[in-house]
């Protein structure tokens, strides 16, 4: 049975108030306008946003829709370009391209439906060149870490979506990423399959250590399983706050039980309202 | 005003740039004058062919026997449609066959349709129905699948009969599909018929270009081509921007 | 099927209900065919067996038909001309379609030209195709192509249209190259859709050979049933569509099980 050693990656120190923490990613003053098509109207969709994500930690972004925080997402991981600003990743400019030691886990179901649950978990890391034992090896952890070690042979077509879900984040785990990016992944799941999802990715977190990022749009869900917030306006997203959390890295769904928790929720409602009113009467 | 997009001037050019080949390698001589005749004559060969009116009641039985196929297959298809929408299982089964139709050439049947309808256009229209009624199902099929089951439901909740259901829910929600299959037996029907003429008959669009051609009048046979050619375009065009409509505005996009 | 926990649905039920499907299917097939010959018979008794013979009679000629040597010579033709069409139209149009689905302007551009082609009889312009020719095996081989390669040119071009964005969004999460990404993401997400267009496209482009051997040959398949026509010898007529139907399906039965195999456990078993 391989033990949790296999999935470490050499941790910085945990981030804290202190701010001793390593920047990881830093956006300055980063911003994205679509160019209307066929003449139509040009959208702004986010910025200008300046912020850093602290190596190690768990940041979640909270908005009403359509507040740019997938736009944000695609911007840091490289897939799309930004109109001004500067995004570094572990110091080096990203652009054009999604940098190494990146993964994502997108909004929609992305399984290969050809491939069974093995072989789309394992295929990050086969792209990725490390050897076929290697990735077997990491493989058989994360599909036992996410309970999807019967359905090695099934194919996506025959799980629900949650699983499905949960093949991605396997995926996702095979490449040993540092930054881990997470859009809207548990979007499509019912309420208590994602707070069992929640459970597991703090688990995921603590274990791999790498610095995640999620987009949600569930205050609840961000403050139970962050250490920073990041509150964004309606469109053109800016953040309007950073909130610290200040959780001990073993937290545990007892956070609610926590009496900041219900503050901060509070605190989080009372500046996204209006920014969904604003959201709910605009267009898509 | 239509306002034309870029691949659509592009395809304008595409054609025009085509034909002024075509006119300038013919007028040249760089293709065999004895089998290929330049575009210009064409069009004043299929001028002359809508003017002088002797192929005027060709043209006519070409259209009524269509319209005859057109008509008969779209009723008979869609309500083939509906069953099969209502058999799942035959309809797995029939699946690799209705492929299979299409090999055959449907035009072999011809005989056995004169003996059960006579020496007139029946056979032809017969031909005509035959091969489009697949298509008219088939998409038929398609649209009433596609229909959300909660839309049927909520019939069901304002306790609406099965014919009002259909009428008032059923049919609206499947109609661009409905109309595809309208579209592809319009254009089958032409293909039938006007092959099985060509290839069969005594009279009709297609007899006469198989006519022109055995008797080596270029000028008539291409004229006539011409004239098929522009017909089926414009027909084409309308249809396809009529589907287009439909899709647009009734047919919703997937949620990501 | 689908469970809402995902723990009560294990591997063994995933096996088990494949297997009925299976049986299940086979069951069908028998009743269809049993069916098709009833309604058959019924037909020809209604019509009289001018017009309609009965399946015995047809039967009875298709095996006269099979035990002629002459008739060999005549289905070496049209296979040769068909074997020929195909490969061009197979291989020439996935290529065409691949192309036009990646650039999105030229398959604007084309799609509706190749649709207006399409929707023409062409076989009232086969003179042209002769002409340019010649009465040989080529106007054969170009007629069957011109059938079959359309339909496979615009489903390949839907199908590279209409692959998922997201996976489009793995191949640059993944950092895959051209080649990689065409191989192992592309090519697989595609090829329901290519493989439709393939069953259509053999049916038609065996028509279009058909058809030409029908006008302007004195061998093959087609020729035989334009005489065939001519002389209003039914049973001949009904044991070559026979032979003709039973091939197509026969290919395009085999076409789904590949495609079923190259897709696996893609699609759920009903």
């Amino acid at each position: 049975m391989v033990n949790d050693a296999v999935m470490t990656t050499p941790r910085a120190t945990p981030a804290g108030p202190q701010g001793q923490s390593e920047v990881h990613v830093a956006l300055d003053g980063v911003a994205k306008v679509f160019a209307g098509r066929d003449g139509g109207q040009a959208v702004h969709a986010l910025g200008p946003v300046s912020f850093e994500l602290r190596k190690g930690e768990f940041f979640s972004v909270v908005g009403p829709s359509g507040c740019g925080k997938s736009t944000l997402l695609d911007v840091i991981a490289g897939l799309t370009e930004p109109t001004e600003g500067d995004i570094r990743f572990e110091g080096r400019p990203v652009s054009g391209e999604v940098p190494e030691g990146v993964a994502v886990v997108f909004q929609e179901d992305a399984s290969f439906p050809w491939l069974n649950v093995f072989d789309n978990a394992a295929f990050g890391g086969r792209q990725m060149g490390i050897g076929e034992a290697e990735v077997c090896a990491r493989v058989d952890y994360a599909l036992g870490f996410m309970g999807l070690t019967d359905f090695a042979r099934a194919y996506p077509a025959q799980l629900s979506g949650g699983m499905r879900q949960r093949v991605c984040i396997a995926r996702a785990m095979v490449q040993r990423p540092r930054l881990m990016l997470l859009d809207e992944p548990f979007g499509a799941l019912d309420q208590q399959t994602r707070l069992l999802m929640g459970e597991e990715t703090l688990k995921l977190w603590r274990v791999t250590g790498s610095t995640i990022m999620l987009i949600t749009h569930s205050i609840d869900e961000a403050v139970l399983l962050s250490d920073r917030i990041g509150v964004m306006s309606a469109r053109p997203g800016c953040f309007l706050d950073i909130l610290e959390t200040g959780w001990h890295r073993d937290r545990g769904s007892e956070t609610a039980l926590d009496p900041r928790y219900g503050q901060l929720q509070s605190e989080i409602w009372g500046r996204l309202r209006e920014e969904s009113l604003k959201a709910l009467g605009a267009a898509r | 005003m239509i306002r034309l997009g870029k691949p659509a001037l592009l395809r304008i050019g595409l054609i025009v740039g085509s034909v002024a080949l075509l006119e300038i390698a013919s007028q040249a001589g760089w293709i065999d004058p004895v089998s290929f005749i330049p575009p210009s004559e064409m069009f004043v060969a299929a001028l002359q062919i809508l003017s002088q009116g002797q192929y005027a009641r060709d043209i006519w039985l070409t259209l009524s026997s269509a319209a005859a196929a057109i008509v008969l297959a779209v009723i008979v298809g869609f309500l083939g449609g509906l069953l099969l929408a209502r058999l799942p299982r035959l309809r797995r089964v029939v699946d690799p066959l209705l492929m299979s139709w299409y090999a055959v050439p449907i035009f072999v049947f011809y005989p056995m349709l004169i003996v059960i309808f006579g020496l007139n256009r029946w056979p032809l229209i017969a031909l005509g129905f035959l091969f489009s009624i697949v298509a008219m199902a088939v998409n038929t099929l398609n649209g009433v699948e596609r229909i959300p089951a909660v839309q049927i439901r909520t019939a069901r909740t304002l306790r609406m009969g099965a014919v009002r259901t259909t009428l008032k829910v059923r049919l609206p929600a499947s109609l661009p599909f409905v109309f595809t299959g309208v579209k592809l037996t319009i254009v089958y029907s032409f293909i039938a018929i006007i092959g099985g003429e060509f290839l069969l008959s005594g009279a009709g669009f297609g007899y006469q270009i198989a006519f022109a051609y055995n008797n080596f009048d270029n000028p008539t046979m291409y004229g006539l081509m011409l004239l098929l050619l522009v017909f089926v375009g414009t027909l084409n065009m309308i249809l396809h921007t009529i589907e287009h409509r439909l899709y647009q505005r009734r047919v919703m996009k997937e949620a990501v | 099927m689908k469970s809402t926990t995902g723990t009560t649905l294990n591997m063994q039920t995933i096996l088990q209900s494949r297997k009925d499907a299976a049986v299940q299917r086979r069951l069908d097939v028998a009743m269809l065919i049993l069916g098709m010959l009833a309604l058959w018979v019924a037909l020809s008794a209604w019509l009289g067996v001018h017009a309609l013979p009965y399946p015995w009679t047809t039967f009875q000629r298709l095996a006269q038909l099979l035990g002629d040597p002459d008739f060999y010579r005549h289905v070496e033709e049209t296979g040769k001309a068909f074997a020929a069409a195909l490969l061009l139209a197979v291989v020439g149009g996935t290529a065409v379609g691949i192309l036009l689905g990646v650039r999105r302007l030229a398959g604007d551009v084309m799609e509706p030209v190749l649709i207006a082609v399409y929707s023409v009889p062409k076989i009232s312009l086969y003179p042209i195709i002769l002409l340019i020719f010649g009465l040989g095996i080529s106007a054969k081989i170009a007629f069957g192509v011109i059938h079959g390669i359309i339909p496979i040119v615009l489903f390949t071009m839907t199908a590279v249209r209409n692959i998922r964005p997201v996976f489009l969004r793995c191949i640059r999460v993944h950092r895959l190259g051209a080649w990689p990404a065409a191989w192992q993401v592309l090519i697989p997400a595609a090829i329901p859709e290519v493989v439709a267009g393939l069953r259509i496209g053999f049916a038609l482009t065996l028509l279009g050979t058909l058809l030409g051997e029908m006008f302007a040959s004195q061998r093959g398949l087609g020729h035989l049933l334009m005489m065939a026509i001519e002389r209003h010898d039914v049973s001949l007529i009904m044991a070559l569509a026979v032979m003709l139907f039973a091939f197509a399906t026969f290919a395009s039965v085999l076409m789904l099980k590949w495609d079923r195999h190259l897709r696996k456990g893609w699609q759920r078993e009903a």
